[in-house]
C-alpha cells in the first residue's frame, strides 16, 4: 500500500475501483518531494517545445477556414489519426501509472490496461463511421443532426465542459507534480508553462498543430518504451518466463504478483468500472473530435484500428516495462532510501514513490542519464499534448456549439466563429492555469474518474441513441444527457473517494460503489427510451421522420460533409 | 426541422444542395441499402458481443475464480491469467482487424454500388 503522502500518479478510476489502485491514468496525487534539477530532461524538453512550437508555426500559416481549424481540413491520414488517436491514450499517467501498478502489484497493472483498450472495439463497431458521416466539427453535430439544434447544443456542450474541466484540472495539477519529480523544478514553474503553450498550440495552429503535437509524442513515447522493453527483454534472452521467474524471486509478494490481488475487492465496483471505461471511450470529447480529421469513413475506421494496436502495443510494453523495473531496481539500494540499518521496503521506500518513478529509474538503469532524461521530457510532454486536445474540444463546444447555434443562432460568419473558439482557448487556458494553483494540495485523484464517467452517462448515450434509434427525440435526449450527467456526478460526490477522502465528512460513503457508470448509463438511456415515448409533441414526429436521412447518411456517406469545406 | 435549426444546418454546409429528400427515400428503398445495412448490422453485433463476452469474461474470472488465474502455465513461473490477459488485448486487436478487413471490400464495395445505382 502506497501511503497517502508519497505521489500517486492516479487514474481515479482506479482509485475508485480500490484505493491501492490509486494511480493509473490520470491525475498525479500527494505531495512531491522536488528532486534535484534533471538538466538533460529540461534541454530534451526545450527541444521537443522549440520544434513544436515551428510546427505550429507552419499549421498557422495553412489554417484558414473553419474546417483548418476545428478538423485540420480533413486533411489528416488514417495512420496519422491513428497514431494521435493512441498518443491521446499513451498519457504520462497511463505510462507512470500503469509500468509503477505492474511494479508494485504485478497481474493487477494488466487488468487496468485492458480496460482502457477495449473501449476501442467497440467504438469501432457503433459509432467511428457514422460519426465521419455525419458530423463536421463536434459530436454535438452528431447528435443535433435532426433534434432541436439549441437545447442539444447546450446539452452537448455542457457535457463537453464539464469533461474538459475536470480532465484539465488533473492534468494541470500532475503536470505540477511531474515537473518538480521529473526535471527538479518548481510546483509554480509547471502550471504557466503548460498553460502558455497549450494556449499557443491552438490558437496558433488549431486541430492541425494539436494533432502533430500528439503524433510527434507518440512516436517519442513508444520509441522509448519500446528501446527500454527491448533492453530488458534482451536482458532475459527474450524469454519472458525467465523474466517472470527472476520478478518473483525478488518481488516481496513474491508468486502472489503473478495472480488478482487486491484489485478487485468488490466485483459491481469492478464491472461499473469496465463500463465507464469502455463507454467513457466513446464519450470523450476531444476523442470524438479526431474523427472529423480524416478525409472520410473508411480513413475513420482504419485509424481506430491503427489506434487499437499502437496501444494494445503499449500496455504490453508498460507491462514489460513494470516486469523490468521490478527485476533491475529492487536488488539496487540506490534506488532506495535506505534506513541507518540498511533495510529498505522495496515498494515503499522507492525514491520518489513506486507509482510513478519504476519506469523512469528502469530508464537510467538500462539507457543511463541521457535514456532518463528523454523519458523524463517525454513524459512531461505527454501532458502538454493531452491539455492541448482538451482545450480545443472545449474552445470548438463554445464556439461551434455555444455560439455559432446557440447565440448567434446560425448568423454568423466562419471567421468570427473561429475568433470566438481563440478568444475561448484563451480563457480556457488561463483558467486551467489559475485553478491549477488552486488545486495545488487538493486531491484531485477523483476527477479523471469523474470526466470518465459523465463522458459514459451523458455523451455516449445521446450520441449513441440519436444515431441509432428512430424514436429518440429532443426531449428523450435532453432528460436522459442530464438525468446521466446529474446522476453520475451526484454518485461520485457521495462515493467514498470524494465524500470521505475529500470532503471529510464522518461516517461511511452515502454511495456504496466506487464507480457510477453501472447505475447511471442504464439510468439515461432508459430516461431517453421513456421520454422519448412519452413525447407526442409536433417537433417529435418530425424529429423521428427526418431520421430517415440520417439514417441514410450514417450508413452510406452520402452527402457527407467533405475533406475541404472552405 | 425548426426555421432556426435549418438556418444552423445551412451555414455549417449539413444541408448539401445537390441531396434532396426523394434521394434518401430512394436509397432507403434500394435492395443493396438493405443488404448493406443489414449484414453489416448482424456483423457488428456479432463482434461487440464476442468483444463483451471476452472482456467481461475475464473480469469476472477476475473477481470470482482467482486461483484458476494463479495457476502455472507449462510449468513455468508464467501464470495463467497473463496469458489470458495478453490474449483479451490480442483479441481487441484481431477483432477491429477482422472488422475493417470486412468493411473494406464487401461493405464499401456494396456502399459504391449503391452510390453507383443513385447517381452519386
Amino acid at each position: 500500500m502506497i501511503p497517502r503522502s508519497s505521489l500517486a500518479l492516479a487514474a481515479a478510476l482506479a482509485a475508485m475501483a480500490c484505493p491501492q489502485a490509486a494511480r493509473a491514468a490520470g491525475a498525479v496525487e500527494g505531495a512531491v518531494e522536488k528532486q534535484g534539477l534533471n538538466i538533460t530532461a529540461v534541454i530534451i524538453f526545450f527541444a521537443f517545445v522549440l520544434f513544436t512550437l515551428g510546427i505550429t508555426y507552419r499549421a498557422a500559416r495553412q489554417t484558414k477556414s473553419a474546417s483548418d481549424f476545428y478538423a485540420a481540413g480533413g486533411g489528416i491520414t488514417a495512420g496519422q489519426n491513428g497514431l494521435a488517436i493512441a498518443g491521446d491514450y499513451m498519457s504520462a499517467a497511463s505510462f507512470l501509472g500503469i509500468s509503477g501498478l505492474v511494479f508494485s502489484n504485478g497481474f493487477d497493472g494488466l487488468i487496468y490496461s485492458i480496460g482502457f483498450l477495449v473501449g476501442w472495439p467497440i467504438v469501432l463497431f457503433t459509432i467511428a463511421e457514422r460519426l465521419r458521416n455525419l458530423g463536421k466539427f463536434t459530436f454535438a453535430d452528431v447528435a443535433a443532426f435532426r433534434l432541436d439544434q439549441t437545447s442539444i447544443r447546450v446539452l452537448s456542450a455542457t457535457g463537453t465542459l464539464v469533461v474538459v474541466s475536470f480532465y484539465l484540472i488533473a492534468q494541470m495539477v500532475g503536470a505540477g507534480k511531474l515537473i518538480q519529480l521529473l526535471f527538479g523544478l518548481p510546483y509554480s514553474s509547471a502550471v504557466p508553462i503548460v498553460g502558455v503553450l497549450m494556449i499557443v498550440y491552438v490558437v496558433f495552429g488549431g486541430m492541425k498543430a494539436t494533432t502533430w503535437v500528439q503524433i510527434i509524442k507518440a512516436c517519442l513515447l513508444l520509441g522509448g518504451a519500446s528501446f527500454m522493453a527491448l533492453m530488458v527483454l534482451i536482458h532475459f534472452n527474450f524469454d519472458p518466463n525467465a523474466m517472470f521467474a527472476a520478478a518473483v524471486q525478488v518481488h516481496p509478494k513474491g508468486d502472489a504478483i503473478m495472480a488478482p490481488g487486491a484489485f478487485v475487492a468488490d466485483p459491481v465496483s469492478t464491472i461499473s468500472l469496465g463500463l465507464a471505461l469502455i463507454f467513457g471511450t466513446a464519450g470523450l470529447p476531444h476523442i470524438l473530435m479526431r474523427f472529423f480529421t480524416v478525409s472520410d469513413a473508411k480513413a475513420a475506421r482504419k485509424s481506430v484500428f491503427y489506434a487499437t494496436g499502437l496501444i494494445g502495443y503499449f500496455y504490453i510494453l508498460t507491462f514489460i516495462i513494470g516486469f523490468g523495473a521490478i527485476t533491475f531496481l529492487m536488488n539496487d539500494p540506490t534506488y532506495y532510501k535506505v534506513g541507518a540499518n540498511g533495510s529498505f521496503d522495496k515498494i515503499r521506500d522507492l525514491i520518489g514513490g513506486a507509482a510513478n518513478m519504476p519506469a523512469i529509474d528502469l530508464a537510467r538503469a538500462v539507457g543511463g542519464d541521457v535514456l532518463y532524461g528523454f523519458i523524463s521530457a517525454v513524459a512531461f510532454a505527454t501532458i502538454l499534448a493531452v491539455v492541448a486536445g482538451l482545450t480545443l474540444a472545449g474552445a470548438s463546444a463554445v464556439s461551434h456549439d455555444l455560439y455559432a447555434s446557440v447565440i448567434a443562432r446560425g448568423r454568423t460568419t466562419e471567421g468570427r466563429e473561429v475568433n470566438v473558439s481563440k478568444i475561448s482557448a484563451v480563457v480556457i487556458g488561463v483558467v486551467a492555469i489559475v485553478l491549477g494553483y488552486v488545486f495545488e494540495n487538493q486531491n484531485v485523484a477523483f476527477m479523471v474518474g469523474l470526466a470518465f464517467s459523465v463522458a459514459a452517462s451523458c455523451n455516449f448515450p445521446v450520441l449513441l441513441m440519436s444515431i441509432l434509434w428512430r424514436g429518440t427525440t429532443t426531449l428523450g435526449a435532453l432528460v436522459g444527457g442530464f438525468l446521466g450527467l446529474i446522476s453520475a456526478v451526484l454518485m461520485i460526490v457521495l462515493s467514498k473517494a470524494v465524500w470521505v477522502d475529500t470532503f471529510h465528512m464522518a461516517g461511511t460513503a452515502v454511495f456504496p460503489y466506487d464507480n457510477p457508470a453501472l447505475f447511471s448509463v442504464p439510468l439515461a438511456f432508459v430516461a431517453i427510451w421513456l421520454f422519448s415515448k412519452l413525447d407526442a409533441s409536433q417537433r417529435a414526429r418530425r424529429e423521428q421522420a427526418a431520421f430517415v436521412e440520417q439514417y441514410v447518411r450514417s450508413e452510406t456517406g452520402v452527402g457527407a460533409s467533405g475533406a475541404h469545406a472552405h | 426541422m425548426t426555421v432556426n435549426a435549418t438556418a444552423a444546418a445551412a451555414v455549417e454546409g449539413r444541408i448539401t444542395a445537390d441531396v434532396g429528400a426523394s434521394d434518401y427515400q430512394a436509397i432507403l428503398r434500394n435492395p443493396n441499402f438493405q443488404t448493406l445495412v443489414s449484414s453489416r448490422n448482424k456483423f457488428v453485433w456479432t463482434l461487440s458481443m464476442l468483444m463483451l463476452f471476452i472482456y467481461l469474461g475475464f473480469i469476472l474470472l477476475v473477481a470470482f475464480d482467482k486461483a484458476l488465474l494463479a495457476q502455472k502455465v507449462a510449468g513455468g513461473t508464467t501464470s495463467l491469467g497473463i496469458v489470458l490477459g495478453l490474449g483479451v488485448i490480442l483479441s481487441a486487436f484481431i477483432l477491429t482487424g477482422i472488422y475493417v478487413t470486412r468493411a473494406n471490400s464487401r461493405f464499401d464495395e456494396l456502399t459504391e454500388r449503391l452510390k453507383r445505382e443513385v447517381g452519386r
